[in-house]
């Protein structure tokens, strides 16, 4: 079947989808775009989670044809989607979202296969909630796993983007 | 494999009248993990994500009108002062990203043991819409679960909504996992006060066969409430009574050892929940006596 | 940035900047966090087939027929292999004992042993041809334990072994035996006052990297093949795949795809041959990529152990004494186990000073999943067990455990059971000191104005108390883990550098083979090449086969080993350059000749601080390279009957405090905090050091709280191979880990560094196990604790 979906603001076509593909697939086969991380493809592990309609899910969990008509927003869309966020202007602002920047300077990242799910996650929850609480943060993000950090380090990057995020304002 | 793609409930009732061996995704929590891991090739997935009125509630005199695919995160946001059990046990699910795609209507299609709503519905008091091109019909919560993972829905039906009593009381939830978050129920217990009726209503998770209500435990603990006038007088739960009730719970399990814990526990931990959870609605219940007579 | 305001005590400081000793960030940071970064399941090819792996749904059988012709015939459908199809003589692979049969001969050994391969334009089209195999089992017996294997009548899992080890083991089920003896055990234990005795369980834990095994092999123009991997150690990987490809070393060409965490599960072969055979069987690249299910197939686990300890001390409270019995259970085929049963052993009484010692540890063959390398390798599960043997006896002794800890704790110059002297700093004493000092968390942190916060309290969010039942325990735990590879194998790296002019900069080129697996390797020779050549911009070239072995990402040697390669290289480096230097220069300043030369900040400088020579100017048109191997001091075998030997190279030391509140009603634990103090010898990266701590640690509250894959005993079947039912902990399990970093410089090693992974995995799962025992006061002999063994409901 076909799917037309749009992602990180570009509307596209994907052909000949498998009724049982997840719209994971499709992104990361498909559409040339493995940002989303496919480490368990149960909705156990938040690797896979993209914005869908701007709620974030695990794309895993999404049959192809769902998508349909949809807005996804991927970790390759994320540094636009918080540029339009925060001022609608493209002009002089840095190429990373505050929360990506956030996670090198923490030093979050290790192996990395957790890290675009937990962008996604991050960032959503510092747009709704931008001066979380310690328990807040591991709430928004319990169901992101990671393997390598120990979560302290994740930690450090979101209280960093959200302390980034208050002085900016 | 064929992908279905209803526009409105009509159309997917007619689908599924077409095709009943259709299977339905909403969220796809269940359904997609079947597929992603080989484990279930159905002929037809029957998709309700566009059938917008799956997605709406309306919170009526008595009840609330919930509709299947309402997402558990819209539950806990929205509806913790009508649906208080039922809200604590869609914070429960999974993690964030599943509760905004699943809903109730996947956790009464699977109709598994685990599924955390079902103790919740359990003890409010709750009936499920059903419908087919036949028609409609409501099929009151205690006669939904016919098995594992077996309902009590036509090959033919959709479940479209559920009725759930509004709280008149204090509602309790508590779930058992082997991790502090993301983890399915080991066993769960909800707990309802229905102070206009002088009831309680309990519900257990993932101890049986299928979800069941510990109506022993109830009938134990409405006839100790009414005989020593606690519902008037609002007085502390004698231990012993709250013991009992926790006994009968625990005796109203028909557990099975699994790799997520054994029968032994789970008849165990029913009974500490369900102390607790009587507890917690008691104080509860008692705190707002006291107020609202302060208020008088 | 300091953690939680621990204390975090690294000294900072280098001349160069971004050089050792720094938090320089990662090279690949940007591109993890955009999702650019290419892992190997993320690959691509114009044409590209999926392949799938059909797997034994049983333990142990004999495979009575094969029937593929269905499978073959369907659309799609571009070739299956089985046994039959394999195109040399070399049909096993193996890390020490070529054991595992690529796919299945006439018998299957574990749940999930490969049978068949399909490759097929679709994954689903690969998946339902694999479907279509039929294959008639007829079932044995199944060796799952000790004494099943070890019956006089037991089946054999392995017939005709004709490893090394078969000459000195007492059963063929036996992988490997390694007795350790010094002293006279029974003699010191009439001195005991007091004996303690214990049996130990131990789990079997999987890595649960994130990034599943996945590779795309392409086939090349000269018969060879291309292969883009996810590893921990390419030439090992390559030493074992090109005999069965029947291909010469150099047409397996290897280029490391990027790694989703690996924590000794990619030791092993996986889908490696299986891809190379069929893009060589198709002409087509063939790109395969497990999924969670078949990921807890694909790779070996962390053995399970059954431990028996008896340790006796003095009243005054010194250890007389230890005696042990380790028994790892290897499963089907022997991957690293050999290795494992020799850290088991060698480090099996922990860091004490101890004089008289009896241990044996074996590794069995059994029909369970193999079992082999996980971060702690055999150091893991001895921990857990002397570390509880250690507060019993203190118990006994009505002794503080951290103060009988302290009295018995080994320093420089204690010999290891094998008689091996520690020849570097062994801070046992001051780590344990420094854990206990820290400050505690604060009691009743859950509670707030608005009641209970259920994510504070054990059970989270699922809401099961507010208090009720909560007990409060505090444990301790300190550990000993060797770094590098042991018993005389020869373990060394291969670096090449290569400095040059580029548009009037100087530039670095590193190119190592080694596997950066998340642990930082790039960012340290980066930092390592700034410090040694004076030189800003450094590049990593990306790991492949065109330079020598780096030998593996594990042990916790990659900093020491690749590091130290890297070190040595730009070493020589920079003699040549000053070299070429004195040739172009000499004449013009006698410091040429006479003084102490560096490269500092892209310049030749005097050790005063005099500026000599641009090194722009030096180098000229000229590019210095240099590849060359290194290796650490050499090692000894044990001897087989006494265990005697200098086997170990380094050890690195870590100590926790684990603060757990237990519901002790319901048997759920919530580990409020787990503080660590480690001895790093040299922090290259401090940054990169506490994420390796912390990770560690959590990695160890895992396989004490949650982390099993259960196998039953009846059929040897795994009976959770998912997220679902095999758990790790999430950012709600995992406490605070304040981290206090100790750097005594190990003087043989280069910075005088140790290495970091490994070490705080090991006393973590028994610092909580500690606190749980402390909350509850029951005995807790075996890892994970689940709830049924906190409420007598097992």
């Amino acid at each position: 079947m076909r799917v037309n979906l749009t992602v990180n603001g570009r509307p596209q076509e994907a052909d000949d989808v498998w009724e049982g593909e997840s719209l994971l697939y499709v992104l990361r086969e498909r559409l040339g775009l493995p940002g989303s991380k496919n480490a368990c493809e149960q909705g156990e592990c938040g690797s896979c989670t993209v914005r869908l309609d701007g709620v974030p899910v695990c794309a895993c969990l999404v049959a192809a044809g769902q998508a349909e008509g949809r807005e996804v927003v991927t970790v390759e869309g994320l540094a636009e989607y918080a540029r339009q966020r925060s001022s609608g202007d493209a002009g002089d602002t840095p190429d990373l979202a505050p929360i990506q920047q956030a996670f090198i300077d923490a030093g979050a990242v290790q192996c990395g296969f957790c890290t675009p799910g937990l962008l996604v996650a991050a960032d959503e929850m510092l747009e709704h909630n931008p001066d979380p609480s310690d328990a807040d943060i591991r709430e928004a993000l319990s169901g992101n796993l990671c393997r390598c950090t120990g979560y302290e380090k994740i930690m450090d990057a979101v209280r960093l983007a959200a302390a980034r995020q208050q002085e900016a304002v | 494999m064929d992908f279905l793609r209803p526009a409105s409930w009509e159309e997917a009732l007619a689908a599924k009248a077409e095709h009943p061996s259709a299977v339905p995704i909403a969220g796809g929590t269940d359904v997609m993990v079947e597929i992603n891991f080989d484990h279930r090739r159905p002929e037809y997935l029957l998709d309700l994500n566009r059938v917008a009125d799956l997605y709406e509630w309306e919170t009526g005199e008595d009840t609330v009108r919930l509709g299947a695919s309402v997402p558990y995160t819209k539950i806990m946001e929205n509806l913790r002062s009508e649906l208080p059990g039922l809200a604590l046990a869609s914070h429960t699910v999974a993690s964030p990203q599943i509760r905004n795609r699943g809903g109730v209507g996947g956790n009464l299609g699977t109709a598994s043991p685990a599924g955390d709503a079902h103790p919740a519905l359990l003890a409010a008091g709750a009936e499920v819409e059903a419908e087919s091109v036949r028609g409609s019909r409501r099929i009151p919560i205690d006669d939904f679960y016919t098995g594992v993972k077996r309902n009590a829905l036509a090959p033919d039906e959709l479940i479209r909504a559920v009725h759930i009593k509004k709280a008149d009381g204090p509602q309790q939830y508590s779930k058992v996992g082997t991790r502090n978050a993301m983890v399915i129920a080991v066993c769960a217990f909800g707990l309802a006060l229905h102070p206009g009726t002088r009831t309680v209503r309990t519900g257990i998770g993932s101890a049986a066969p299928t979800p069941v209500r510990a109506t022993v435990a109830e009938d134990f603990l409405n006839a100790a409430l009414e005989e020593g006038g606690f519902w008037d007088n609002g007085k502390i739960i004698t231990p012993s009574v709250a013991k009992e009730f926790a006994g009968l719970c625990a005796a109203a399990c028909n557990p099975i050892d699994d790799v997520r814990g054994t029968a032994s526990y789970r008849r165990h931990a029913v009974g500490v929940m369900a102390r607790r959870t009587l507890t917690w609605t008691w104080e509860s219940y008692r705190g707002a006596r006291r107020t609202s007579e302060g208020a008088a | 940035m300091p953690t939680n305001g621990a204390p975090t005590k690294i000294t900072q400081g280098s001349q160069t900047k971004g050089g050792v000793g720094e938090s320089t960030l990662r090279p690949d940071g940007t591109l993890k966090v955009t999702g650019e970064f290419a892992y190997s399941s993320d690959l691509w090819h114009e044409d590209m087939l999926w392949g799938q792996i059909l797997r034994s749904t049983v333990a142990h059988a004999e495979i009575v027929s094969l029937d593929t012709s269905e499978a073959l015939a369907t659309p799609g459908v571009y070739a299956v292999m089985t046994y039959d199809d394999l195109p040399t003589d070399v049909k096993n692979y193996g890390l020490e004992i070529q054991d595992t049969p690529v796919l299945a001969h006439g018998k299957v050994r574990h749940h999930g042993e490969p049978v068949a391969i399909v490759a097929a334009d679709h994954p689903e089209t690969a998946r339902r041809a694999a479907a279509k195999i039929k294959v008639e089992y007829r079932e044995l017996p199944v060796i799952t334990d000790e004494s099943s294997a070890t019956a006089p009548d037991a089946v054999l899992v392995h017939e005709n072994r004709t490893d090394h080890h078969i000459g000195h083991v007492p059963h063929p089920n036996i992988v490997h035996r390694q007795p350790i003896v010094r002293g006279d055990a029974a003699a010191a234990a009439e001195r005991a006052d007091v004996i303690v005795k214990g049996e130990y369980t131990f789990g079997m834990q999987d890595q649960a990297f994130l990034g599943p095994e996945s590779g795309l092999a392409v086939p090349e123009e000269d018969g060879g093949v291309h292969l883009y991997i996810a590893t921990q150690w390419l030439h090992s990987d390559l030493r074992q795949i090109a005999p069965v490809l029947g291909l010469p070393p150099e047409k397996v060409r290897m280029t490391l795809a990027g790694v989703g965490g690996a924590f000794g599960g990619r030791e092993d072969l996986s889908m490696q041959i299986h891809a190379c055979l069929l893009a060589l069987r198709t002409g087509k690249p063939v790109k395969i990529v497990y999924n969670r299910f078949e990921s807890f197939f694909g790779h070996v686990h962390r053995h399970p152990a059954k431990l028996s300890y008896e340790h006796g001390a003095t009243r005054d409270g010194k250890l007389t004494h230890v005696t042990c019995r380790i028994v790892l259970d290897g499963g089907a085929y022997a991957s690293a186990s050999p290795a494992v049963v020799g850290n088991a052993a060698s480090l099996g009484i922990g860091p004490y000073a101890v004089d008289d010692v009896d241990i044996e540890a074996i590794a069995l063959y059994t029909n369970n999943p193999p079992c082999g390398a996980m971060r702690g390798f055999g150091a893991v599960q001895a921990c857990f067990a002397y570390e509880a043997q250690m507060d019993k006896v203190a118990e006994e002794l009505g002794l503080d455990p951290v103060e009988f800890r302290q009295r018995n704790a080994m320093e420089q110059g204690t010999l290891l059971p094998t008689g091996q002297p520690v020849d570097s700093p062994a801070p046992v004493a001051e780590l344990l000191r420094r854990v206990k000092a820290m400050p505690m968390p604060p009691e009743r942190q859950w509670e707030s104005s608005e009641g209970a916060d259920v994510r504070q309290l054990p059970g989270g969010l699922s809401n099961t108390t507010h208090g009720e039942g909560v007990v409060r325990g505090v444990g301790y735990a300190v550990g000993i883990k060797n770094v590098g590879f042991s018993e005389g194998f020869d373990d060394y790296s291969t670096a090449r550098v290569r400095l040059e002019a580029v548009a009037g900069e100087a530039v670095v080129t590193v190119h190592t083979a080694m596997a950066e697996v998340g642990q930082g390797g790039v960012t340290v020779h980066a930092q390592i090449a700034r410090t040694e050549l004076g030189v800003a911009q450094v590049t990593i070239h990306p790991a492949n086969t065109e330079v020598g072995s780096a030998g593996s990402t594990s042990a916790s040697r990659q900093t020491y080993v690749t590091g130290g390669a890297v070190k040595n290289a730009c070493e020589l480096v920079r003699e040549r350059v000053l070299e070429i230097g004195r040739r172009k220069f000499g004449t013009y300043h006698p410091a040429w000749a006479t003084a102490e030369l560096l490269l500092e900040g892209g310049k030749v400088v005097t050790d005063g601080g005099e500026v000599l020579a641009d090194l722009v100017d030096v180098l000229g048109e000229e590019a210095v390279e240099v590849e060359e191997e290194w290796r650490h001091r050499p090692t000894e075998p044990f001897d087989l009957r006494t265990g005697q030997g200098n086997g170990h190279v380094q050890y690195s030391f870590a100590a926790h405090r684990a603060v757990v509140e237990v519901d002790t009603e319901l048997g759920l634990v919530k580990v409020i905090e787990l503080a660590c103090a480690q001895d790093v010898g040299k922090a290259l990266n401090p940054l990169s050091v506490l994420g390796q701590i912390q990770g560690g640690t959590t990695q160890g509250l895992g396989i004490a709280v949650m982390e099993e894959i259960i196998v039953d005993p009846r059929t040897a079947k795994v009976k959770n191979p998912s997220f679902t039912d095999y758990l790790i902990p999430t950012i709600l399990d995992t406490p605070t880990i304040p981290v206090d970093v100790l750097e005594l410089a190990d003087d043989h090693a280069p910075y005088g560094l140790r290495g970091v992974g490994e070490a705080p995995t090991l006393s973590s799962t028994p610092a909580v196990l500690a606190a749980i025992r402390a909350a509850t006061g029951l005995e807790l002999n075996r890892t994970p604790v689940r709830p049924e063994h906190l409420t007598g409901t097992a």
